[in-house]
């Protein structure tokens, strides 16, 4: 650039910026640099996949119990406690109904993906829109958003799902109707927090000095903006709502039997616990690896999208 | 000062009545309480006998204003099939309830905080690498999973700890780490973070050109303002502590608010479910004012105009 | 007493080792002011923090030689370092809203500096507090002790972070950019209390700041500092008169210098931009922004050439000339003589009365604020029974200190806002019954923070467009042809059509501002501090462009700035407010040249000009800065005013039109009933 001071026009402050890699490479790098990230998709890919693909993968009918069969230990067993009961035919062993406990674990994986993302649309769909008009609009529209989430914050979830369950009778869609209503709060509080700080933008002042719609500039100005920490959100629903449904089911409100929920099978399990304790260990692992990989995304997205890095 | 208080106060007012509202809608519209009250084996007719009895029949509004002008002065009613006071049933319980909710917020905040802030001072070294895993694994680990694992352990294979009830502090031992660590790492991140960015700040940097010692530095500026939104958290978590003793009560067979809610659920005992939602509710209004008030105490422009 | 030699300075980031500051060398004595001087990111306050020891963690620092006092810091063990940090070497930082802990009183946060380092009890530890408040000019000192820091003003704890510095006396204090978060009266007070304190206590004082003016009033010595590296070092004097490296003779062409700029000239800019600070630089670091730069620029190690009584260049320009020619002019003031040709006739246009196209007519904002969580809500009036015209054409400034009503009034211009009484004209009508859309076709702003005003998830290309497409003037073709006219127009090129808005640079989002203000053909522009968040070489740019297109098309600006400097150089008219009136009004020459309202001529002196003879200003201001929820009776100037009379404190002054302007004063108004004691005040003041 070899101008003279005098044409500055032709002799704006460009340069490096403009050469560097583009967003998307960047966040290409970023997100498959991340250990945590990888680790965790990977993991909810094989469990969706598992989820998905359940008919052709699963060793046997879910459903199909063979009372003489009762209770048959995982095949380690056969390793270490050369104990003739377990073989290959049910690698993980049979419950106490004589069920295959794998392909029960592999449709297991269906029900507690369904209900956490079902749950996590649903809540993030009314979180989202309080959080965000309340926090454009402030004031008094403020206060009321602020209102109605203490009185949320102050139910206790487990106690108000349990008893909203136990008293309609439980099905999959009330569990996943009730967690999606009771799970919205921090979906609300997040983008209550961000719409605020969104606000004080001028890109926001000067969209409000163009007149555009309130409508259009939390959709379009603001949204895009506090897309990823919505992402993020989501993984912690998720997770949450998966782990409320196995804990309802656990004690026997959530999920009905004979489905295969995680949950459920813990809820079977416990009664074994003195002497098959196998029982409790595969199903809380399964629960244990997909609500990891779920929150180790999240966890991830936070990293690659926030220009510090880890927070 | 008052003022704020008075504010505060009808606030929470506002919101204990509002979920009561919203709980006694929910049983109400949930289930019929005269069927409840009258239980399984009874007739159409004894239904029938008991739903005006118990003025069931009345508009919903009615009922809850019923309701609600007792549940203020402490009357929740009697429940349907223990056929005492709710408000004893209630009382008699919080002790185990509060013990858990208290011994789970310590543990939390002692296997925290301090590692929270080691993670801080040393991003990504192994100490900061261990926090996380301890984290993300408390995150995701299912509470009830957790205490029937430990259960399994120090129960039935090493018999060290009883699994059942709350006589002698060895049983609320179990409970309480399987409770408080699901806490832990909504605990570590928030000091984490907050000690981060401390340690960021400019008064950090002030305090160092002053040349002052390190652990002056760390502990008098650094974590002494660091430690002003975790107060606000440990109120949050304790109320949801409350809610969580549920599954962990249940488990454990304590006889605390939680195993009695879960009792409650299961014989569609209304009035107490009513009230338990509504003292937890209460519960969590008043931790929250009352970390207000310590916020204002701990951070001057809070406190001062 | 300090000796640096070969310091370097590398930071590790994700692209590369950054050699931040690459090898400087300096010496500060006993007593003497060393000011460094530079744009942002030239690594002059990395500098500053690795002579405290200070730098972040990571950071690595390196020196042939690092001497306080003869003793080598480069071998001090950090708890020795802790131990001179704060006791014979002082820092003060940029921002005093930040720097004091928020929970900790005053009071004890000044004690412990001394209490750290000095065998002395507590009660000495405060008298020394006390003593120091009051000689740094903190009213009613010993009741500062138990206050907390966000109680103070940002003035007053700029003041308490320097007697925190003192308190143990130190031989050297380091101040970086102590009074860039300033308003203009407090800067030039904190200055001269710095240069007064640097006397009295026989200090050396660092002084790192980016900006020149201050630099030439306070500096005995200065070294001016460009991509990790002093270019030019001298003493101040020669500095100013002679500079000699191009990029020194640029920065002071860049700042608009009343008596040197003509009002409304060309200012000279600074082509291109920094060089990556990431690996090594051979050659000149400044030749791709040089216009003298020749082939020999870009080879080899190029040394700070001596060129006069201690003034070294890193140039070498004198040398070749020198080799070539001993009697040529200078070049650079050859090019002067070309920027000079540039100027347009402007000052005629001064008296031109265009017609007024806003009105605003007794126009008050207020609102309901909170002092603290705990306490009731109280009016806050920020804008009071504003009556004001803009005229067709005109560039009218606005200025006053931070918190005096400037922004709101611009809220309100905007239609952002509807005052709780009064009314704005818009050629006439009513502005705010039309609504916000007819507002948005003939109003557009134009932002301070350049990271703030453009949506960072949106194209270029979509962000100056918006406008129309928001109000349909135009479809996606003809949209699109329009905004590329306008990239072209404010100077861009077209290939920012799809960049977003992080791959651009401060001043080039500042044009992506301007061109989004301008798409709609709107007839004002109201600039809110268009250039504050700017470094000086690109303000000049960006000033430059508005003043072009303002003449192009006939603009109207309301130029909204604290900078007195900007506003002399750009506006025909000029409009001073105090806690949210306007005090007066009056063209430009009548403003600089004749301030009636005691305000504007506080303003005015303490406004600091690149004048190396001028000294630090004394402002007759007095220190405590005005509360708008709590403003004085009467005039609500007169507690700070030096010439404020009985009856200032209980009446309001009248608004005095004349000939000359307006002023709200009472010493203007020849009606006024005066006693014989104001009368002899007025006289004794005149």
């Amino acid at each position: 650039m070899s101008a003279t001071p005098q044409d500055d026009k032709n002799l704006p402050d460009f340069g490096a910026a403009l050469s560097e890699p583009s967003a998307g490479q960047m966040l290409r790098r970023r997100v498959f640099g991340h250990t945590g990230l990888v680790i965790g998709g990977t993991i909810l890919l094989i469990i969706a996949l598992m989820a998905l693909l359940a008919p052709l993968i699963a060793p046997h009918d879910p459903y199909a119990h063979n009372l003489a069969n009762r209770l048959v230990p995982p095949i380690w067993h056969d390793w270490f406690y050369d104990d003739p009961r377990a073989t290959w035919t049910h690698i993980f062993g049979t419950d106490h109904q004589g069920r295959d406990y794998l392909s029960r674990i592999i449709y297991g994986a269906r029900i507690s993906l369904l209900i956490g993302f079902s749950a996590a649309i649903i809540s993030g769909v009314i979180g989202c829109t309080l959080g965000l008009v309340a926090g454009y609009y402030g004031g008094r529209v403020d206060m009321v958003v602020n209102f109605i989430i203490t009185t949320r914050l102050a139910m206790p979830v487990i106690l108000v799902a349990l008893a909203v369950v136990a008293l309609m009778g439980s099905s999959l869609t009330i569990v996943v109707l009730v967690l999606g209503f009771l799970l919205w709060d921090q979906f609300a509080v997040v983008m209550r927090t961000l719409a605020m700080q969104m606000r004080e933008f001028d890109f926001v002042t000067s969209a409000q000095a163009l007149g555009c719609s309130p409508r259009y500039i939390i959709m379009r100005e603001i949204l895009p903006n506090v897309l990823n920490a919505l992402l993020v959100v989501m993984t912690i629903e998720m997770a949450n709502a998966i782990l409320l449904e196995a804990a309802l089911s656990f004690l026997g409100l959530g999920v009905q039997p004979p489905l295969p929920s995680w949950g459920l099978m813990l809820s079977q399990a416990k009664d074994e616990i003195f002497f098959d304790p196998w029982m409790i260990t595969i199903p809380g692992l399964a629960l244990l690896m997909l609500v990891l990989a779920i929150n180790l995304i999240g966890d991830g997205l936070r990293d690659v999208t926030s220009p510090e890095g880890r927070s | 000062m008052l003022r704020f208080l008075f504010r505060r106060l009808v606030m929470a007012a506002a919101v204990a009545v509002a979920v009561s509202l919203i709980t006694f809608t929910l049983t109400n519209f949930a289930s019929d309480p005269a069927i409840a009250m009258a239980g399984d084996t009874a007739s159409a007719a004894e239904i029938q006998q008991i739903r005006e009895r118990e003025g069931f029949d009345r508009p919903l509004v009615v009922q809850y204003a019923d309701w609600l002008s007792s549940a203020v002065v402490g009357d929740f009613g009697y429940s349907y099939r223990m056929r005492v006071p709710v408000s004893d049933l209630i009382l008699s319980r919080i002790p185990v309830t509060m013990m858990l909710g208290g011994a789970a917020l310590t543990f939390a905040i002692v296997l925290a905080i301090p590692m929270g802030v080691l993670a801080a001072l040393r991003p990504n070294s192994w100490i900061d690498r261990t926090a996380l895993g301890v984290a993300v694994l408390g995150q995701a680990m299912p509470t009830f999973w957790f205490a029937l694992m430990m259960m399994v352990v120090f129960s039935v294979f090493l018999g060290w700890l009883p699994a059942s009830g709350a006589r002698s502090w060895q049983h609320f031992i179990m409970p309480a780490i399987a409770l408080g660590y699901y806490a832990t790492p909504a605990f570590m991140r928030l000091t984490r973070a907050g000690m981060l960015e401390v340690m960021r700040s400019d008064y950090i940097r002030t305090a160092r050109a002053k040349g002052l010692r390190p652990h002056v530095v760390l502990f008098h500026h650094g974590l002494r303002n660091a430690i002003i939104p975790i107060v606000s958290l440990a109120a949050v978590q304790f109320g949801f502590m409350l809610g969580g003793s549920v599954v962990i009560e249940t488990l454990f067979s304590m006889p605390g608010l939680g195993f009695l809610a879960w009792e409650s659920i299961s014989r569609a005992d209304l009035p107490v479910i009513q009230a338990i939602v509504l003292v937890i509710a209460v519960f969590y209004v008043l931790l929250n004012l009352m970390a207000d008030l310590a916020n204002a105490y701990l951070d001057p422009r809070i406190r001062i105009g | 007493m300090l000796d640096v030699s070969n310091l370097t300075v590398d930071l590790p980031t994700p692209a590369g080792t950054l050699h931040a500051v690459r090898g400087i060398d300096f010496t500060v004595k006993q007593g003497e002011t060393f000011c460094i001087v530079g744009e942002s990111g030239s690594g002059k306050s990395l500098t500053s923090l690795a002579l405290m020891g200070l730098l972040p963690k990571g950071a690595a620092r390196r020196a042939d030689r690092l001497a306080f006092k003869e003793q080598d810091l480069l071998s001090l063990r950090e708890h020795r370092m802790a131990d001179l940090r704060g006791n014979r070497m002082a820092m003060i930082f940029q921002e005093p809203m930040t720097s004091l802990n928020p929970v900790h009183t005053v009071g004890g946060q000044l004690e412990e500096a001394l209490l750290r380092h000095q065998p002395v009890s507590r009660k000495e530890a405060r008298e020394r507090a006390v003593h120091l408040l009051d000689r740094v000019g903190v009213p009613a000192p010993a009741s500062r002790l138990r206050q907390f820091p966000h109680e103070l003003s940002g003035g007053l704890r700029q003041r308490v972070m320097i007697a925190m510095a003192l308190m143990c006396g130190p031989d050297l204090l380091i101040a970086d950019e102590p009074t860039t978060a300033l308003d203009v009266s407090i800067q030039a007070q904190i200055l001269r209390l710095l240069r007064d304190l640097q006397d009295e206590f026989h200090m050396g004082l660092i002084l790192v700041t980016h900006d020149l003016s201050v630099v030439a009033r306070v500096a005995d010595r200065v070294a001016v500092m460009y991509a990790g590296n002093f270019v030019e070092t001298g003493p101040v004097h020669e500095i100013f008169r002679r500079p000699r490296h191009p990029y020194t003779q640029g920065l002071m062409n860049c700042i608009p210098a009343p008596g040197k700029t003509p009002p409304g000239g060309r200012l000279g800019a600074i082509a291109g931009i920094v060089p990556s600070l990431v690996g090594t630089i051979t050659g000149c670091a400044f030749r791709n922004r040089c216009p003298f730069a020749f082939d020999d620029c870009a080879h080899g190690r190029i040394d700070l050439a001596h060129i006069g009584e201690k003034h070294h260049s890193r140039c070498l320009l004198p040398e070749r000339q020198a080799a070539a020619n001993a009697g040529r002019p200078e070049l650079w003031q050859a090019e002067e003589a070309h920027v000079e040709a540039l100027h347009q006739p402007w000052e005629k246009r001064d008296a031109r009365p265009g017609e007024p196209v806003l009105t605003l007519d007794a126009v008050s904002q207020t609102f309901k604020v909170r002092r603290a969580m705990f306490q009731a809500k109280i009016p806050l009036h920020a804008v009071n029974e504003v009556n004001l015209d803009i005229r067709e054409g005109e560039v009218l400034g606005l200025v006053g200190e931070s918190g005096c009503g400037k922004s709101t009034l611009a809220k309100i211009l905007l239609g952002l806002i509807e005052p709780t009484s009064g009314q704005v004209l818009f050629d006439g009508e009513p502005m705010h019954s039309h609504g916000r859309k007819f507002i948005a076709r003939h109003i557009q702003p134009v932002f301070q923070d350049p990271y703030s005003a453009l949506n960072p998830r949106k194209t270029v290309g979509f962000i100056i467009g918006q406008p129309l497409m928001v109000h349909g003037l135009a479809g996606r073709a003809e949209v699109e042809r329009r905004v590329k006219e306008l990239i072209d127009l404010v100077g861009l090129p077209q290939r920012v059509f799809n960049s977003l808005p992080n791959q651009l640079s401060g001043g080039q989002r500042q044009r992506v501002a301007i061109a989004r203000a301008l798409i709609m053909r709107p007839k004002v522009i109201i600039c809110d501090e268009p250039t504050s968040a700017l470094d000086v070489s690109v303000q000049s740019q960006i000033l430059n462009l508005l003043l072009d297109l303002q003449r192009e098309f006939s603009l109207t600006y309301l130029l909204i700035s604290h900078n007195l400097a900007v506003v002399q150089h750009m506006a025909h008219r000029v409009a001073v407010m105090y806690l949210g009136r306007l005090v007066e009004v009056t063209n430009r020459a009548n403003l600089f040249q004749d301030p009636r309202h005691p305000y504007t001529q506080a303003l005015l002196d303490s406004a600091l000009t690149p004048d190396p003879d001028a000294g630090v200003p004394d402002p007759k201001l007095g220190s405590l800065p005005p509360n708008p929820l709590d403003p004085p009776p009467g005039c609500a100037f007169h507690p700070r005013c030096p010439k404020a009379m009985e009856h200032c404190r209980t009446q309001m002054p009248r608004t005095i039109d004349d000939k000359a302007g307006r002023v709200e004063c009472h010493l203007h108004d020849q009606t006024a009933p005066i006693s014989i004691a104001n009368k002899r005040a007025r006289i004794s003041a005149a």
